[in-house]
Formats: structure tokens, sequence, C-alpha cells
């Protein structure tokens, strides 16, 4: 198990340091900051001074490992656009995106996966075949859309929920937090939905084939025959065996929740990260991209890690250590 | 040696209507409907300048006092627009049908990119092994480790950084390399797959012991007899890239604002969301939904009616 960790550990490291070095190539491409610098009117000397102090006489790989330095610390330098510190920057952003994604997940699981236990036990019935049927529509629906759909009807026509903007906060510490006001809750609604739709009908997809597939085994055969009511077959042997794949997926699904968030932002004008990002891409505003990043990099490796980590506590079978060779 | 020649035209259309796909397809009520909307959408798309009511792009057609009505069974509606108009007078049916074209354009130019790349990156993965499989696959790991979305989002973002004052051309480009470079990695993966079954087999083998060239094997040999998953995964790609195109476009970082696609229409309609005039966004929505859901449910019948385990 060790190995293991370790190898998964060599792995992340690898792809951190691939998107740090496609992070660093980004930024020849906005132009000589030297030049930016100074201005018109500079003598050659001063220019190579400058050149000088800011490194970048220095040869291609101590440059890129300053610039690794540097990101270690949280430091990406200074937004082209805005003319402030980028981590600054982030780090503002940063409390309402993870508390948008993680009202999503907890919208996705809490929901998914009884609608998808439901729609395998009562496979054929109207009820599930509904749900079926909707979770396609939610697979296939771009996420822009349901948050147009779902401003249109209950914003503009209902006029129940507001649809743009975090509302009142509360900072705690440098974190803003918007799980603490009314107001705060009732923004949270309409794009927390939005978020999970995609989640949601994949988690209840999953889960679903993933009963149905359980079911059949012979254990839950056996289970039967012992006389086990059916709420213990269902709920004490299958679902545990079927949550080994949610697992994953919902895992991975978590960083892609942080991706999509971008999306949901934009049409609720939520002051996330991704909206940050957007704003960069457009104006390309190379450092803020660079930050998100390896940002956004760090946190999918660091999920996936963890997903691998759950695998051991969840399935014993894996702790057993295999006979050499092959894995 | 030689591969066998191509069935003539007429034998390979008797062929195809005599054969299990057609059969399927005949017995299939959601696989043709679902083909009856997905070729009415192609066909308005396609011949869009010739059977689109107005042209949105004209502007010496447009006019200003006819902006922002109503569907024409609305009240206030013109009949002249059937689907009512935009902010700037705009007919929305025929700018939906205009959209529709580029949005396909997009998705088609992109997914044959990356067909092309992944499938020959799946070739030579499976068939060199070793060393440069290793690197391609990591690659595919990493690639699949992260949404395809914020790829294309990245991509898109270098593109402008490198090209800031990119002219259309170059924008459309850059856009169609974005998706495709996201899309790649399944094809790469299915074809290596089926590739590493196919070279061991007889027919490789003899290839190889009378001297045929690697590649000739390769591209005669091999290629044909992995392209069938590959087709599938292509059906159900052009509706994903379709919409790629439309979220990158919404976001504003798609096609470039003169040609506007389905999703640059859906933006500019999302402003006028709260003025009640809903009919800018929600039309081209629903194009972009059935275009979207009609390949989707084709792609999942052609996936079973080529399987011959589901037979």
């Amino acid at each position: 198990m060790l190995a293991f960790i370790l190898r998964r550990l060599a792995q992340a490291l690898v792809v951190m340091l691939s998107v740090a070095f496609i992070a660093f190539m980004l930024f020849p491409y906005v132009g000589d900051p030297v030049a930016s610098m100074l201005g018109q009117d500079a003598t050659p000397e001063q220019r190579e001074a400058l050149r000088a102090e800011l490194g970048l006489d220095q040869p291609f790989p101590l440059q890129f490992a300053h610039f690794v330095g540097n990101a270690l610390q949280g430091d990406f330098g200074l937004s082209l656009r805005q003319g402030r510190k980028v981590s600054v920057l982030i780090a503002e952003r940063l409390p309402a995106t993870l508390e948008l994604s993680l009202a999503a997940a907890v919208i996705a699981l809490l929901v998914g996966i009884p609608l998808g236990v439901y729609a395998a036990l009562r496979r054929g019935t109207f009820s599930s075949q509904v749900a079926m049927t909707a979770s396609l529509l939610g697979v296939s629906l771009p996420t822009f859309l349901i948050g147009i759909l779902l401003i249109l009807v209950f914003s503009v026509q209902l006029k129940w929920l507001p649809s743009f903007g975090r509302g009142d906060t509360v900072s705690l510490g440098g974190w803003t937090t918007g799980l603490l006001t009314l107001d705060g809750w009732k923004h949270m609604i309409l794009p927390a939905i939005t978020l999970s739709v995609f989640q949601l009908a994949l988690i209840l997809r999953l889960v679903r084939a993933e009963m149905l597939e359980v079911l059949r085994t012979d254990y839950i055969k056996f289970a039967r025959a012992r006389g086990l009511p059916n709420r213990a077959v269902y709920f004490g042997h299958a679902l545990k065996n079927t949550l080994v794949p949610v697992i994953t997926i919902t895992g991975l699904q978590l960083g892609a929740l942080i991706a999509f968030a971008i999306i949901t932002e934009t049409v609720f004008q939520w002051p996330g990260m991704g909206l940050l990002f957007i704003q960069a891409v457009q104006f390309a505003d190379v450092p803020v991209m660079a930050a998100y990043l390896c940002l956004v990099a760090l946190i999918f490796v660091i999920v996936n890690l963890v997903v691998d980590l759950l695998y051991f506590a969840v399935d014993p079978r894996l702790r057993i250590e295999k006979p050499a060779g092959g894995h | 040696m030689s591969s066998p020649a191509i069935p003539s035209a007429p034998g390979a259309l008797a062929r195809f209507f005599d054969g299990d796909v057609w059969y399927s397809f005949k017995n299939s009520p959601m696989a043709i409907v679902a083909a009856v909307i997905a070729a009415l959408c192609v066909f308005l798309a396609v011949f869009a300048p010739w059977v689109a009511p107005h042209n949105p792009f004209d502007m010496a057609a447009l006019n200003l006092s006819d902006a922002r009505l109503p569907p024409a069974w609305v009240e206030g509606g013109s009949r002249k627009y059937l689907l009512g108009t935009d902010d700037q007078g705009r007919d929305i049916l025929s700018a939906i049908m205009y959209g529709a074209r580029i949005s396909l354009f997009v998705g088609v130019a992109s997914v044959l990119v990356s067909m092309i790349v992944g499938v020959g990156l799946g070739l030579l993965s499976g068939f060199a092994g070793g060393k440069i499989d290793a690197l391609i696959m990591r690659v595919c790991d990493v690639m699949l480790s992260f949404p395809s979305l914020l790829v294309a989002l990245l991509i898109d973002g270098v593109g402008r950084a490198i090209f800031p004052n990119a002219h259309d051309t170059l924008a459309f480009g850059v856009l169609i390399v974005a998706i495709s470079l996201t899309g790649w990695v399944q094809y790469a993966r299915t074809v290596r797959g089926s590739t590493l079954v196919e070279r061991n087999r007889e027919y490789v083998q003899a290839a190889r012991v009378i001297g045929v060239k690697p590649s000739r094997i390769m591209f005669k040999h091999v290629l044909p007899n992995v392209m069938g998953p590959v087709l599938v995964l292509a059906t159900i790609h052009v509706a994903a890239a379709i919409l790629t195109e439309a979220t990158l476009s919404f976001l504003g970082v798609g096609v470039p604002p003169t040609s506007p696609s389905l999703g640059t229409l859906i933006r500019i309609g999302n402003d006028f969301l709260f003025s009640g005039e809903w009919w800018i966004t929600i039309f081209p929505g629903v194009m972009l939904i059935l275009i979207a859901l009609s390949v989707n449910l084709l792609g999942d019948w052609l996936r079973d009616a080529l399987n011959p385990r589901l037979r």
C-alpha cells in the first residue's frame, strides 16, 4: 500500500510540474515585461539592469525553477488587467466558488443516491421511468441553459428567488461566507441547483446501473436465502458495494464541479474564481490564468489522491498486499 | 496481399439496406424520430442562406422599428417574424438557422480533427508499444483527469494570448483546435485497445511474414478493422463538440462575434431575459437541445446496433 501511495504521489508531482510548465510557458506571449515597465526612452543599460533584476537573463531552467518557487509561495505576480496581486484576487474569490461547489455536491449526493437506489429497486414502474428520462435530459442539457431556464421561471416569472450575486455575506477572518445569512442562502439556491443537475443525473444513473448489477450477484441471493428482510439486503449488503464506483466518480466530479462552476458563475454573476478566470481568458490576463490553472490542478490532484486512498477504506480486498509483479 | 476491392456503390447500398443496421433502424422508433429531427436541423443549417426567411447579416434589411417583436402567436407579434426579433430587429428564426450552421461547422470540424489525431496516435500507440505507447497513454491519463471544458478554455485562452488581434478565420481555427484537443483522447484509447487485439491476428502476422511495410499494415490492414467503435464515438462526439462550442461561445470566448453561433445567440438573449423578451434566448436554446439530444440518441442507437453482443 505504501508503494502504491508513493507511486501516486510521484504521478501527482509530475502532473503538477507539467501544469506549472504550461502555465510558465504562457508568460512570454504577453509581451516583454521590461519594455512595458520602463517605457520607450529607457537606455539599453537600464533595460539590462531591470532584466537582471527580474531574473530574465538567467537560463531557462533557472527561470522555471524560480517560477515554481514563487508559485509554491502563492506568488503569481500582478494581474495585468486589475494591477492587483493575483494571490489576493484569488483568495477573495475562493470562498464563493468553494461554497457553491460544496452545496452542489451535497444536493447531487443527497438527491442522486436515493433516487438511483429507488430507480433500481422499482425498475419498470412509472415513477422510476420518469426519473430515468429526467436524468437523460439532465445529462444532455448544457449547464448554462439550465441556469437560464431557472432564472426565467423562478426569478423573472415567479419572482421568488434572486438571480445574481451572493447577497449578504459575513466575513469570518478573511473567509466571506453566504451561509450565515438568509439572503445568502436565497442567492445560493438557484446557482447550486444549476451546478448540481449534471452531477445529480450522472450519480443517479451510475447508482442505478451499479445497484442492478449488484442485485444480480450470488451473495445477494444468498442473503435472501438466509431470510434477511429486504431492507437489510438492499441497504446493508447491496448499497455498500454499489458505493465503491460511486465514490470514484463523485470524487472526480468534485473537481469537475469547480470547473463547471465557471459556467454557473457566469450565468448568475456569482463572484467566484470561475468568473475571474473567464474574464482573464477574455483579456489574456496571463498571471491570473496561470494561477487559476495551478490551483485547479492542485485541487484535482488532491481529490484524485483522496479518492485513491478512500478505495482502501471502502474495499478491504485492496488492503491485502498482492504477490509481486503486476498491479 | 492486396486488400479486397472496394465494392461498387450500388452493391454497397443494397448490402446496407439488407443488413442488420438498417433492420435495427427500421425497428427502433426512437432512432427514426431522432434521425428525422437531426436531418431537419442539419438541412435547415446547411441550406440556411436559401431557406431562411431573412438574412440576419444584411444590415440594410434590418429595421430597428421591428426590434424586440415577440413570436407571431404572442400578442404584438408579426407574421413576418415567426419566432420574433432580437434587439436589432433581426429575425430570430433566420438567426437560429445561420447560427446552427456555424455551430454544426465547428462541431463537425473539431470532431474530424480530434478523430484524425486520436486515431493516428492510438494506432501508433497500439502498434509501436513500448516507450511510445507508455508516453502517449500517460498524456491521455493527464488529459482525462481534467474536465474537457477546462482544457478547451485553457487552449482558447492561450490562443488568445498568442494572437491577441486574431482575425475571424484564425479565431475559428483556435476554437476548433481547442475543442478537438480535448476530444482526441477517447479515440486514441479506443483505437489503441482494438489495435492491440488486431495486431496479433493471423492476417497481420501473415502480412508481416511476407514483408509488408509496418506503415502499410497499420493503415491498410489494421485501420479498417478498428474503425467501427470510432464511428460510434464520432457520432456522440459531434453532439458533445457542439455543446462545448455553445458553452465557450456563451462564455464569450468562442466564435468571433461577427459570426454568431447558437451559443452566442443565447448569450445575447440572456441580457434581455429580465425585460421579458424570453424568445431571444429560449429559441436558440431549444434548437441547441434538439440537435444535441437527437444526435445523442442516434449515437446510442448506433452503439447498440453495431454491438454484436447485443444482437
